[in-house]
């Protein structure tokens, strides 16, 4: 009954939606108050009844109700709560019910807080919301209804895949999609600007936000996503430049240029139609890795031959929503007049670099995510597109951004001197070189790249520190300017938080892809061998089951000049009713490195066959990630959202700093 | 080149959630490797350029499917048998395809996909650049005749 009930609310939600997507862009069109209004309780009620619908489902998950066929082919009796509420959105049908409960819940978001919004510019931005959620609201009840009952019901589930039976990965989606998500809400203020056929700089202010805190989300699952990759697959990587990841990483780049113009539209009324662009593009990126998630076409031509139905229904939703919106880009954007000039040398310059770098690098990766799709059909060869593409392709754009980023943060805007701004960057300069050059010297016939992340990642990430130093005023006691450094805007705090985090970030790709250690042996039981600086002795391998999975467990003492650093306990484990084994590696987390530990097969002669790695500084990587995401919500938290953000100020008045 | 799609038990969804297809990797096994470790490192290195064919996006050095594990040995044979680097990449291509190669190689419809980052860039720049002289001349052609009768009239006052 509450199953029937859940997927009555979903249908009933579709209804409010047709709603809220027409009348009020009739309303704001006519400048008809009563219909404008519609859209406010039309998106509160949406997003009710599509959280109904969502708890009825997970209800069926949580009691194992194995009459509904998404349960059954997802869960199981015996797993574990977490991973029964996780395998609600483990699945294709249930992952799109998440998408469309987090959609219309940043629709009830524009609602809770736009009070201060013009009311046209909130109903159009209403009316577009309303329209993507009747598109995916069509899809699922059409081609993936999580609600399908089954005649006769099974005694038991097939199991959630047990590779996702992990914590990293039971909030990996849901942060993904809060930040796909999120970017609707740039999108569909981006269409109600194009509508009105006006952008300035309090359109600005209001985008800015949303396109913050999708990013801050996408940077948090990815980083789950990659985290998880790294402890659970096992073999000590992070990032693979899969499909899938990509379709994460393209919306996240698009989202940091856009969140960067935005900043030029607010506080100097310029860029306004390639921030409109970007927005438009930013959601269009989320809704192509929707489709290469969901369609299964990048993984095989075949694949998508085989259930065309799904793929073709996205293809549908991207080709109308990004075919409508650049249309309507097209013929509007020319009206988009910028306001404030600015000099060749200035902030803004450098913010259309960073823009420039950022797209491109998104498209680079775009375009080797579908080459292998396009060079089959059109060209008719059957090739593939790896990391040494990726690594190849896309590594320039970052080198030239990381390169450009700590002066460009410390340009004035509108006309700026290169010499002035360098002035506070030249200790920072000579500082990174010159321990990049150290570096260098001590890992004589190693990659470059060691020395070269060590250069970016200093340069960015002190860099940071000086132009957050500098803002304190140049000169003065120094006393004043700690004093002074508490008052600085948390915009300040947060670009200095980010931009410190991305520089942690680039060191510690670098230097776990130049520095790592590999060790691949048999060892016996009892036996033991040198690992860089340590010593590993192979204690014990022994059986052992757990809820709903029985293990070969490993104990593995690791000691550094006779003194112990840990024991650890790497398994192999098969989950029997998803008939899946998977290796759990062992990892003892340090601060200059991580000590990764799998255990392999049996051998013929009795030892086993075991894979040991030093990962240097691991725990900078997601440790950079995490303080990117610090600096964005630390830059939400701006006084200028909070109070009075819906004041359309008199443009001519901006400052120049 | 017929076994290229996955044929694993599970729902295309999960393996989407999944991120990355493998199952569980023991990939490269202590046996395959070479006595000398020259050849060794030349054979670690070239398997991380090669796709396991049956795998999605997975080099042969980090794949456990069967299939990797004979690559691999392949490859260390050729190696062996004193092939050099391009010539064992060359019979493997031979006998399976470019789709071997995770790295596309710079020939034909290829070179589309190469230049198309730097073209973009380029583009990118010159767009930007044609941009900002135009503005950059607006700007300095100074006050238009309304914004000088305004001034003008500020001065007045």
């Amino acid at each position: 009954m509450i199953v029937e009930l859940g997927h009555f609310a979903l249908i009933l939600a579709l209804a409010v939606a047709v709603i809220q997507s027409v009348v009020p862009l009739i309303g704001a069109e006519r400048r008809n108050a009563a219909w404008m209004a519609v859209a406010d309780p039309a998106a509160v009620v949406q997003f009710l009844l599509v959280a109904f619908s969502f708890a009825a489902l997970t209800y069926a998950f949580v009691v194992s109700d194995f009459s509904l066929s998404l349960v059954v082919s997802n869960s199981h009796t015996l797993k574990p709560m977490l991973y029964k509420i996780s395998g609600v959105w483990g699945n294709h049908e249930g992952s799109l019910l998440l998408w469309v409960l987090i959609l219309s819940l940043f629709g009830a978001c524009a609602v809770w807080f736009g009070g201060n919004l013009p009311p046209q510019l909130k109903a159009r931005v209403l009316a577009v919301q309303g329209m993507i959620g009747v598109a995916f609201m069509l899809f699922m009840l059409l081609t993936s209804n999580p609600f399908w009952r089954l005649e006769v019901p099974p005694l038991d589930g097939q199991d959630l895949n047990p590779l996702l039976q992990d914590p990293g990965l039971a909030f990996h989606p849901p942060f993904l999609y809060l930040g796909y998500v999120g970017l609707s809400m740039s999108f569909s203020f981006a269409v109600a600007a194009l509508i009105e056929g006006r952008v300035d700089a309090a359109w600005g202010r209001w985008v800015r936000p949303w396109t913050l805190v999708s990013w801050v989300f996408l940077t948090i699952g990815i980083a789950l996503g990659s985290w998880w990759a790294y402890y659970e697959l096992g073999w000590g990587g992070f990032w693979f430049w899969d499909p899938v990841e990509n379709a994460s990483f393209m919306p996240w780049l698009i989202a940091a240029a856009l969140l960067h113009s935005a900043i030029v539209v607010e506080k100097r009324e310029s860029l306004k139609a390639w921030t409109i662009l970007l927005a438009i593009l930013a959601f269009g990126f989320s809704l192509i890795g929707t489709f290469i998630v969901r369609s299964g076409v990048i993984t095989s031509v075949h694949a998508f031959a085989n259930d065309p139905e799904r793929g073709v229904f996205i293809l549908l939703i991207l080709g109308v929503f990004m075919g409508g919106a650049l249309t309507l880009f097209a013929a509007r954007a020319g009206a988009m007049e910028a306001k404030g000039v600015f000099g060749m040398v200035s902030r803004e310059s450098a913010l259309v670099a960073n823009n420039i770098l950022l797209a491109v690098s998104a498209f680079v990766v775009f375009f080797g995510t579908i080459w292998p799709l396009v060079a089959e059909l059109v060209f008719d060869r059957k090739l593939s597109v790896g990391e040494p593409f990726f690594n190849a392709a896309f590594s320039p754009f970052v080198v030239a951004l990381a390169a450009i980023l700590p002066i460009g943060a410390m340009m004035p805007w509108k006309r700026g001197d290169a010499g002035r701004a360098m002035r506070p960057l030249w200790p920072v300069l000579v500082l990174s070189l010159a321990v990049g050059a150290l570096v260098w010297a001590m890992q004589t016939g190693r990659s470059a790249l060691g020395p070269v992340g060590v250069i970016l990642g200093l340069w960015v990430g002190f860099g940071a520190l000086a132009d957050f130093w500098a803002r304190t005023g140049r000169g003065g006691a120094l006393a004043g300017r700690v004093a002074r450094l508490g008052r600085l805007p948390r915009a300040d705090w947060g670009k200095m938080v980010a931009h410190g985090g991305l520089g942690v970030t680039i060191f510690a790709v670098s230097a776990m892809l130049a520095w790592k250690t590999e060790d691949i042996r048999v060892v016996q039981v009892g036996g033991s061998y040198p690992l860089g600086p340590y010593e590993v002795t192979l204690v014990d391998v022994r059986e052992e089951a757990g809820p709903n999975y029985t293990t070969t467990m490993a104990e593995m003492r690791v000691t550094r000049g006779g003194a112990d650093v840990a024991v650890l306990f790497p398994e192999k484990r098969v989950y029997p009713v998803a008939g899946m084994p998977t290796t759990e590696a062992a990892i003892d987390y340090g601060f200059l490195r991580d000590i990764y530990l799998v255990i392999g097969d049996p051998q013929d002669n009795g030892g086993w066959a075991v894979r040991s790695y030093i990962e240097p500084f691991a725990n900078w990587l997601w440790g950079g990630c995490i303080l990117m995401a610090l600096g964005g919500l630390l830059s939400l938290t701006d006084r200028r959202y909070r109070v009075a953000a819906g004041a359309r100020r008199a443009p001519a008045g901006v400052p120049a700093e | 080149m017929r076994g290229f799609v996955w044929r694993g038990g599970l729902k295309p969804a999960l393996l989407a959630l999944a991120l990355v297809m493998a199952v569980p990797v023991h990939a490269v096994q202590p046996e395959e490797m070479l006595a000398d470790p020259a050849l060794e490192a030349r054979a670690r290195a070239l398997s991380k350029g090669l796709r396991c064919l049956v795998c999605r996006n997975e080099n042969i050095d980090d794949s456990d499917a069967q299939l990797a594990k004979d690559l691999r040995v392949l490859l260390r044979e050729r190696l062996v048998a004193g092939d050099s680097d391009e010539e064992a990449v060359a019979f493997l291509v031979d006998r399976y395809g470019e789709y071997v190669l995770l790295n596309p190689p710079a020939t034909g419809a290829n070179i589309l996909l190469w230049i198309a980052g730097p073209a973009m860039l380029l583009a990118g720049a010159g767009i930007a650049f044609a941009t900002f002289r135009r503005r950059g001349s607006a700007a300095a052609e100074g006050l238009s005749e309304e914004e000088k009768a305004r001034l003008a009239e500020i001065l007045k006052e």
